[in-house]
């Protein structure tokens, strides 16, 4: 009994709890409202249903948000990942755009280590006014989030860049094995980004800069370097999600390409459990904040209300999972009974009175 | 002999440091304007000046609730979709008949009233501005969707005199009615930031609120208080960008917090708080408003090379803030 | 001073958190025109007791009078109304701001609302007049020196009509000249009527400027003296515990044998020093040598510690790491030369709270490999495990978050940290500070151990017993300069060193 309330308390008190509670409700509200929704099929060897397009769409915001949750982690935030997205897929359609073939998959390939390599530069640059130059990384990524667009429509000339590629397009709605590419592209990115951080000690350090940045110091950990690093991982994974929105519509649009993303990008993140003053992350929590984000969007397309009305949804989202996470709100609303709030208060008061 | 060994630290500099991003500021536009006027025979008509100032009114507006939100060291992200939600409220409601007096109350009243929200979800609960006043974007963003999908136009005769309205000297010059609007706005922000207790704990939280609060000054209620004001600026620059365009649009000012961030900082407020003037922040308008003529003048260059350089004055200013050592906390 | 009446007393305040009693029936009386010196060392209870005074916290028993009325504060700004005002170490007043307005925001004075400048400026020149500062009132207060800042704030505290000013070791960051202003400015005050609670860790100070004192320790009341009347050893004495710890040596044992001290030493610092923090000082340490660093709380100990592990930059003199001169621009050099440091302040610099007691011990290791090189999961268990086992971490489960641990363990953690690098030299300080007794001789028996295993060990202790039971060497520290280096024989005892801390090198001779 008493085991039982306590084992349910733990689960409840997991920090993704909630928003698997939110996913589950809107997919059960989504199947009410249309019984076929998690009906999966194989049609010409391909899976095709609302979940797999779910997921599909999803991809390009795990990707940002992936590379976002580095950036978190180490206390940090990248607001110039909407506009990356907008250069690295500029960039791509231009250089397919003026090949002969665009159907050549040697040009296609030419053409996004082109992109990835600018994608890296300007990572690299949010990297050094970061890392090196010390600026607060709120304000350091303004500057190409402002920049960056007009950059991307430099490079398209403001017009919306058409291509005509096969193996381009394939990038955003192409199959492999019977799974959408996108998918199977978010998969082995996060896989790889979970490899990187987790088989090597990426992740500790990460971890330990954002959790306290003074002892990381002391410990001997560089933290130039791996902030340095993450703010081009994140460009990085930009890129990536810069080609699957262009390849999805076979075009480039430096203004709209990405849109947003930067913020759709945080709030997965922090959905996902990653605390905003850094520390701990979670890689999976991220992907259950961006699946969540995009099942949100869905299920407003599928009510037949108004996608831009998708935008209240989510403002109330953020707001709730946001005062959830707060500690500021749980020591105030959520278990209003003593214990929690003296435990706040035991934990700090020794450490105030220690250098009398 | 010892007070004087003391005075003596700070005599090397007769410029307060705190002035120079202004003056920065202030020498740029000059030199823009400068260039404007040798490359363009017409830019020297007074015009250009005036419609600068008429086409940026709603920008100037708003950007002055900003520098209120940044001087605390804080950040709205809300204010571009407010301004567009009190555009579309005011359009949607003058579109069902409604007196133009009633409209510009409600219209009036809702940004405040949703900046006022944000203000004590951030002080009551410690969320951090930028996380609450993105929901606040997306709350009033969508708003305005669901008020209506598409433009609304707005007849309403208040409105187009309003909008038509030219205040102008003998020789044909004029400012509308917005222009003064914006006037008052910035003369009363001016004021408020300078000669009211509100003002100065404003300055006063930006440099430090943990000192502020061990002052005894009002952190709480001051905090709140700037969002509210920057949500009524907000609202009052979306009245001005309604009489411009004569129309509700669910997707008019998307990025134009961008654009207004972009002013404050170049017109020398520092984005940790605690230091700039609403004056500084009409220059950071101004030079967003004439690079912008200069780029319309000259033919060859597109608009996106307006973002281009304000991206690149937003680095050269955030670096000679740096460099001039204001603190970054 | 008045003999009279007191302005304010405080009678038996008892104050505990959770834990631990800060305050047990203290009592403390203020007069109009004193200059009244409260000391004591690390918990003494001294935070507490002013946090009491002006209201932070409130009080289990005990009541303060001020004017022979019974108050009870309920915050700072109560207090100050009342004419209690606190200046803190740290400046509570806004840089970004003008002179004038630090003095005056929050009560400026208006007409019909709008402040008035012109009023404001005249009047906080009129006050900082009185108080024999003549500057620029418009000019932005951080454009001034710290101790013009300091001086700032008390114009600010004592502009409320104050007829007590607390001020919170307030010389802790200014120089000489600077303070010898700041005391002119406190002997005019007293002479106007003020009663002054000064708060401070250097003994020459006091003597400078109290008429009084009073000595807490251990939350304890120790007494109350006339500053004339109690000899510098005395205070000393009464500040760490004379009588305590003899008993208490008792049973230790003193190091006797000394480590070989041939050949060339692990770490020669010459002439190291860094402005405003420690004088310029020499040191050597050999392999397998304690050094002991004796000194009050604020005498520069720390601050040796950081310059020897690369942690804060040295302006001056040199440094040779077995013989080769070497920089240390960061502490990843230090390390790399086998230096590990635990820091006195475990929350801020040492724990990573949020993560695993496994992922903080093998972060030292995992910082010196870099992140490329990750050590397997197999190495990394049996690390943790030996050091888990060799100091008794409890729990002994290596996942749950550090921030779980007590006190006490998670300074094993730390010390597992630096453990598990090999150094060569292990700084510590004050690693046995708030940790329970079990805990404490478990680490000290450790350095001992390490010790006689060929590692150096620097040991930075405000416990006098602590260091005399460890240490081969002792540096005796005071007012941020080290004053003396002794042999640890059986000529010293925690009285000599109380008497060199008490009176500086002029007692001891020429430091070594």
């Amino acid at each position: 009994m008493n085991s039982d309330r306590s084992g349910a308390r733990a689960l409840t008190g997991h920090r993704l709890f909630w928003p698997v509670v939110v996913l589950v409700v809107l997919l059960a509200a989504n199947t009410i409202y249309r019984p076929g929704f998690l009906s999966v099929q194989l049609r010409d060897g391909h899976l095709y249903g609302s979940v797999v397009d779910i997921v599909r769409l999803s991809a390009p915001l795990i990707l940002v948000a992936l590379g976002m949750t580095l950036v978190i982690a180490t206390g940090g935030i990248d607001l110039s990942v909407g506009s990356i997205c907008a250069i690295s897929g500029a960039i791509a359609c231009l250089y397919i755009s003026r090949q002969p073939d665009q159907n050549s998959l040697g040009g296609v390939l030419t053409a996004l280590a082109l992109a990835l390599g600018v994608a890296l530069v300007l990572g690299a640059w949010n990297g050094v006014l970061v890392a090196v130059i010390g600026i607060q990384p709120i304000i350091a990524t303004l500057i190409l989030m402002v920049a960056g667009r007009g950059l991307a429509q430099l490079v398209t000339e403001g017009q919306i860049l058409t291509i005509n590629s096969e193996p381009y397009k394939a990038i955003g709605v192409g199959h492999l094995l019977t799974l959408p590419l996108a998918i199977v592209i978010a998969l082995a990115v996060a896989l790889l980004i979970a490899a990187v951080t987790r088989r090597t000690a990426l992740g500790l350090i990460v971890e330990s800069v954002g959790g306290n940045a003074r002892a990381s110091r002391l410990a001997g950990i560089r933290s130039a370097r791996i902030t340095f690093l993450v703010y081009v991982i994140s460009a990085a994974c930009a890129a990536v999600a810069g080609f699957m929105m262009t390849a999805n519509v076979s075009s480039a649009d430096g203004n709209a390409a990405g849109l947003w993303v930067e913020l759709d990008a945080i709030l997965a993140v922090v959905i996902g459990g990653t605390s905003l003053a850094g520390g701990r992350f979670s890689l999976g929590g991220t992907i259950l904040g961006a699946l969540l984000i995009q099942t949100l969007t869905t299920t407003v397309y599928a009510m037949n209300i108004s996608p831009q009305t998708s935008l209240l949804f989510k403002a109330v989202v953020v707001i709730a999972v946001c005062l959830v996470q707060a500690p500021g709100f749980r020591a105030r609303f959520v278990r209003r009974r003593a214990p929690a709030v003296a435990a706040v208060t035991a934990g700090e008061q020794p450490k105030e009175q220690v250098p009398a | 002999m010892t007070t004087l060994s003391l005075t003596a630290a700070r005599t090397w500099s007769r410029l307060p440091r705190r002035h120079v991003p202004v003056l920065a500021t202030g020498v740029l536009l000059l030199v823009l304007y400068g260039v404007g006027v040798s490359q363009y025979r017409a830019f020297s008509n007074v015009q250009v000046i005036f419609n600068v100032f008429i086409d940026n009114g709603f920008l100037l507006v708003v950007a002055v609730g900003m520098t209120f939100v940044i001087l605390t060291g804080g950040i709205d992200l809300s204010v571009g979709s407010v301004v567009a939600m009190t555009a579309m409220v005011s359009a949607f409601l003058l579109g069902r008949g409604a007196p133009a007096a009633l409209v510009l109350l409600v219209a009036l009243l809702i940004g405040p009233t949703l900046g006022f929200l944000m203000g004590c979800v951030i002080h009551f609960f410690d969320i951090q501005p930028f996380i609450v006043t993105l929901a606040g974007m997306f709350f009033a963003r969508g708003m305005c969707t669901f008020i209506s999908d598409s433009s609304i136009p707005i007849t309403d005769g208040f409105w187009t005199r309003m909008s038509q309205e030219r205040i102008g000297d003998p020789s044909g010059n004029f400012v509308s009615i917005s222009v003064l609007i914006a006037f008052v706005v910035v003369a009363v922000a001016a004021y408020v930031l300078a000669y009211t207790r509100l003002g100065r704990n404003v300055y006063a939280i930006g440099g430090n609120a943990q000192s502020a609060l061990l002052m005894g000054l009002p952190v709480g209620r001051t905090r709140i208080a700037v969002y509210t004001i920057s949500g009524f600026c907000a609202a009052i620059g979306g009245i001005l960008l309604s009489f411009y365009t004569l129309s509700g649009a669910p997707l008019i000012a998307v990025g134009m917090e961008l654009d207004v961030i972009a002013a404050v900082v170049i017109g020398g407020t520092v984005l940790t708080g605690g230091s700039g003037y609403v004056f500084g922040t009409v220059l950071g308008v101004l030079v967003l408003g004439v690079i912008q003529t200069l780029i319309t003048f000259d033919g060859s260059l597109n608009s996106w090379w307006t973002r281009i350089v304000i991206g690149g004055l937003l680095f050269a200013f955030i670096l000679l803030q740096r460099l001039i050592g204001i603190r970054y906390k | 001073m008045t003999g009279s009446q007191p302005v304010l007393t405080m009678t038996g305040i008892s104050r505990s958190f959770p834990g631990v009693r800060a305050l047990d029936t203290v009592d403390l009386r203020l007069f109009a025109g004193e200059v009244h010196a409260l000391m004591g060392e690390n918990g003494a209870g001294k935070s507490t007791l002013i946090k009491v005074l002006t209201g932070v916290y409130g009080v289990d028993s005990g009541t303060v009078t001020l004017d022979g009325a019974q108050v009870s504060f309920t915050g700072p700004m109560q207090a100050t109304s009342a004419g209690v005002s606190t200046v803190y170490q740290e400046v509570n007043l806004c840089t970004n701001l003008s002179v004038a307005e630090n003095i005056f925001i929050g009560r400026e004075p208006r007409r019909l609302g709008a402040v008035r400048w012109g009023e404001m400026r005249r009047r906080a020149r009129a006050l900082l007049a009185r108080l024999d500062l003549d500057i620029d009132v418009n000019a932005q207060l951080g454009s001034f020196s710290l101790a013009v800042q300091q001086l700032v704030a008390i114009a600010r505290a004592i502009d409320i009509e104050a007829r007590v000013l607390v001020l919170d070791e307030p010389t802790s960051s200014l120089d000489a000249g600077e303070v010898a202003q700041l005391f002119r400015v406190m002997r005019q005050l007293r002479d106007e009527g003020i009663a002054i609670l000064f708060v401070t860790h250097f003994l020459d100070q006091v003597y400078a400027v109290a008429d009084r004192i009073t000595v807490l320790r251990n939350g304890r009341l120790v007494g109350e003296y006339a500053t004339r009347e109690l000899p510098q050893l005395s205070l000393v004495e009464k500040m760490i515990g004379k009588e305590l710890r003899v008993l208490e040596r008792l049973d230790g044992q003193p190091r006797a044998e000394v480590a070989a001290t041939a050949g060339v030493p692990l770490l020669d610092a010459r002439e190291l020093g860094r402005r405003s923090a420690v004088a310029p000082f020499s040191l050597t340490i050999h392999e397998g040598e304690v050094v002991g660093l004796a000194g009050l709380l604020g005498s520069g100990r720390t601050e040796v510690a950081r310059l020897l592990f690369g942690a804060d930059r040295a302006d001056h003199g040199e440094l040779r790491v077995r013989g080769t001169p070497t920089a240390l621009r960061s502490p990843v050099t230090a390390i790399d030369r086998g230096v590990g440091f635990c820091s006195e302040n475990r929350r801020a610099e040492g724990i990573v709270p949020e993560l695993s007691v496994r992922e903080n011990m093998i972060l030292a290791l995992q910082a010196a490999r870099g992140w490329l090189r990750p050590i397997p999961r197999r190495r990394q268990d049996e690390l943790v495990e030996r050091y888990v086992q060799a100091l008794s971490i409890r729990p002994a489960d290596p996942d749950v978050p550090v921030a779980n641990l007590s006190g006490g363990n998670q300074q094993k953690v730390l010390l597992a940290r630096w453990l598990i690098t090999e150094p060569r030299l292990l700084i510590l300080d004050e690693p046995t500070r708030g940790i329970d007794i079990g805990a404490k001789t478990e680490i000290q028996r450790l350095v001992a151990q390490l010790s006689d295993g060929g590692m150096a060990v620097l040991f930075i202790s405000a416990e006098l017993e602590e260091v005399l039971r460890l240490s081969h060497k002792i540096a005796v520290l005071r007012d941020r300069e080290m004053v003396a280096q002794l042999t640890n024989d059986s000529s010293v005892d925690a009285d000599r060193i109380m008497r060199v801390i008490a009176a500086g090198a002029t007692f001891e001779g020429v430091p070594s």
